[in-house]
């Protein structure tokens, strides 16, 4: 272990740091507005629509996010679709995270007592009101536990985009053990920065899903 | 697209090296969660002792697999193994260890969560007929438990199959890795072939864990009569 | 001659192929207190959850203030707001405190002013001994003060007609009365017209003006509310009452 190789590394790390956060940041966000979106029209069994966004979902959930970034960074542009590698990268993570975000929303919805409907129902409420007053109030709390699940794995899929070419951390340091042929200094810079990372964001949602779990249940 | 680049596909032995791959990707996966499984029944029993040490120790094992990005245990350990602990396996024996590790922390966490939810007065009835502790989790606490954690797991293994696409990263022969090797060596000739290669094992991803996911939800709908 | 409030013809419910309704008939006036009663299983509370039309019913009639109902889910949202309806498992939302639970109805489905809808909220608070519990969360009360919340989120609505679920089923015994006291109270002092499904026989006894007796999903026989307890028409009502006796 040579510290004068951790030391030169700094820079190189604090800006695939940097890019890790930004890459999840927007693509976590771009897969809760998706996955959001989705399961409204899921729940509200719009027609034609919700069969499509269903199929969508099961298409990105059910297959690695590696194979949906070959195709995009690899085999679009040969039909002429030619998008860096950080949209590539932004697009992947959002078409793989909005399924997951999708189903977390769902699972939710889909939680809520059937005697809440039923009491929503009694006092004369319509489809809207009971979705706005009952249901998203009560299926959002519910869906915060498998949220949470989703942002940590999706910040640890931005590892992957290290395949095409996205300098974010998992890459900074391949490449530097490339170049350098010090493994064991950059892998534990790595490991370090992911638990930099993820450690006080999994305590934070521990806590936010605790908050939330104390105000919605017990009728 | 001209043609769809099928005969790319049966051109030589594409075809049976695509098949080869699979192979490689398939028992991977197989023995991964074998191996995974059966150290996380041991592990997520060991998590429902009394003693403390051990608990914290095996809490940590699955925090840090759980952090840290798959990916990075697949280069920890295929760098770590061989320039450490001068321990030279090839890379699929690599991946088998650092999938079946993965495997066997998230299960313990699974078994842990299934174990505790036994009802109290199960155990105290297994207690008051005279079984002992192990007795208790072999005939009481296990059976109950494992078609609590059924839907989990089957899920669990969703996610082994899905992370197999990362074998390439560390050179092992899957079917993307042989896959791309295809797709380089006919991409002047046939460049829309990488359309039918990707679709290939896109499609091939998405039968094997879709049926999984299908599995998981009837299982899921099953338990909750 | 009182008004009718409610009036149900032939009235047949099947879950798919097991019909669990058979040609029920009745009526209920204005001000009066019907209790149905039965064994479990009778289909007491499928009866009473098709009156609101949380259940569907299969085929019949439904009459109410003398209008035939036509069964669209418009209508029903719009006869709901006319019947007040209290569960078992009092059902407030977890999400809403008490004054949120009791505002939803007139404010947002009957959009009344906010201002006026929370003086009524307060008086009808008032009126259980819970204004102290405005801003309390449904998690931080007792199954009585609960349930008798669920009443007051009911009545807020001013409904015509108020159908009561089992609601002290699930109550810890010394809760019961306290409940039971305001449906009482509602009767003798609001004239209340109500429609009760309860285990309680002696308080089914008190307050029904008549009782329907259920048995597998057929009206075995519709009595005075003083005559039924002492003196019940049928063998099997009988056998009934003996065995809620202890």
């Amino acid at each position: 272990m040579d510290l004068t190789v951790i030391q030169a590394a700094i820079p190189k790390f604090v800006a695939g740091f940097k890019l890790t956060l930004w890459m999840s940041f927007t693509g976590i966000l771009g897969s809760l507005i998706v996955g959001l979106l989705c399961s409204l029209v899921q729940y509200f069994k719009v027609p034609v629509i919700s069969k499509v966004f269903t199929g969508y979902v099961e298409l990105a959930r059910n297959t690695p996010l590696l194979i949906q970034l070959f195709f995009l960074y690899y085999a679009f542009p040969v039909i002429g679709w030619k998008m860096s590698a950080e949209t590539c990268g932004f697009v992947g993570l959002t078409f793989l995270g909005g399924s997951y975000m999708a189903e977390a929303f769902s699972g939710g919805f889909a939680g809520i007592a059937p005697n809440q409907i039923d009491a929503g129902k009694a006092i004369g409420m319509n489809q809207f009101q009971l979705a706005r007053y009952v249901v998203f109030p009560q299926g959002l709390s519910l869906s915060v536990p498998a949220l949470a699940a989703n942002v940590i794995f999706l910040i640890k899929e931005t590892s992957i985009f290290s395949v095409i070419a996205i300098p974010e951390l998992t890459n900074t340091a391949l490449d530097l053990i490339g170049i350098y042929y010090r493994s064991n200094e950059y892998l534990l810079m790595l490991v370090i920065a992911y638990a930099i990372i993820l450690i006080p964001l999994s305590i934070i949602l521990t806590i936010l899903e605790r908050r939330v779990r104390y105000g919605s249940f017990g009728n | 697209m001209g043609h769809l680049g099928t005969n790319i596909l049966f051109a030589g032995n594409n075809f049976q090296r695509l098949l080869g791959g699979l192979w490689t990707t398939i028992w991977i996966a197989l023995l991964s969660l074998i191996i995974g499984l059966i150290l996380g029944t041991i592990l997520g029993m060991l998590r429902t002792l009394k003693n403390r040490p051990l608990r914290i120790v095996l809490r940590l094992y699955l925090e840090f697999f759980r952090i840290i990005p798959t990916v990075v245990l697949l280069f920890l350990a295929y760098y770590i193994l061989p320039r450490q602990l001068n321990l030279n396996l090839p890379a699929d024996q690599v991946a088998v260890l650092v999938f079946a590790l993965w495997v066997a922390a998230e299960f313990s966490d699974i078994v842990r969560g299934a174990l505790i939810s036994v009802p109290q007065h199960q155990r105290e009835s297994g207690l008051a007929i005279g079984l002992n502790h192990w007795q208790l989790f072999r005939y009481v606490l296990l059976p109950q438990a494992l078609t609590l954690e059924l839907p989990a797991t089957i899920n669990l293994a969703t996610r082994v199959v899905k992370t197999t696409s990362l074998l390439m990263l560390i050179s092992v022969m899957d079917v993307i890795n042989i896959g791309q090797q295809i797709i380089e060596a006919n991409g002047q000739t046939h460049p829309n072939g990488i359309f039918l290669i990707y679709g290939v094992i896109f499609f091939f991803y998405f039968i094997v864990d879709y049926s999984l996911s299908l599995l998981a939800k009837k299982v899921d709908i099953a338990k909750q009569h | 001659m009182t008004k009718e409030i409610l009036r149900i013809e032939k009235l047949n419910k099947f879950y798919d192929k097991r019909q669990v309704l058979f040609n029920i008939d009745f009526s209920i006036k204005q001000g009066e207190v019907l209790a149905l009663l039965g064994p479990s299983g009778s289909g007491k509370s499928t009866l009473i959850r098709c009156l609101n039309g949380l259940e569907h019913f299969s085929s019949g009639n439904l009459f109410f203030a003398g209008k035939k109902l036509v069964p669209t889910e418009k209508n029903w949202q719009r006869l709901r707001q006319k019947i007040g309806m209290v569960f078992q498992s009092y059902d407030l939302f977890p999400n809403l405190n008490v004054l949120d639970n009791i505002l939803l109805g007139p404010t947002k489905v009957q959009k009344k002013n906010h201002d006026q809808a929370k003086q009524e909220a307060i008086s009808l608070l008032q009126r259980i001994g819970l204004t102290d519990y405005t801003a309390a969360y449904p998690r931080q009360l007792s199954g009585g003060q609960k349930q008798r919340i669920a009443i007051v989120r009911a009545l807020a609505l001013h409904p015509e007609l108020m159908l009561f679920d089992e609601v002290t089923a699930s109550l810890d015994p010394e809760m019961v009365r306290g409940v039971l006291e305001i449906i009482k109270e509602l009767s003798e002092k609001d004239n209340m017209t109500m429609i009760i499904v309860t285990h309680e026989m002696n308080f089914a006894e008190q307050i029904a003006d008549r009782v329907l007796f259920l048995d597998d999903g057929h009206v075995l026989e519709e009595t005075d509310g003083k005559q039924f307890f002492v003196n019940a028409q049928t063998k099997r009502a009988r056998e009934f009452l003996e065995s809620m006796k202890f």
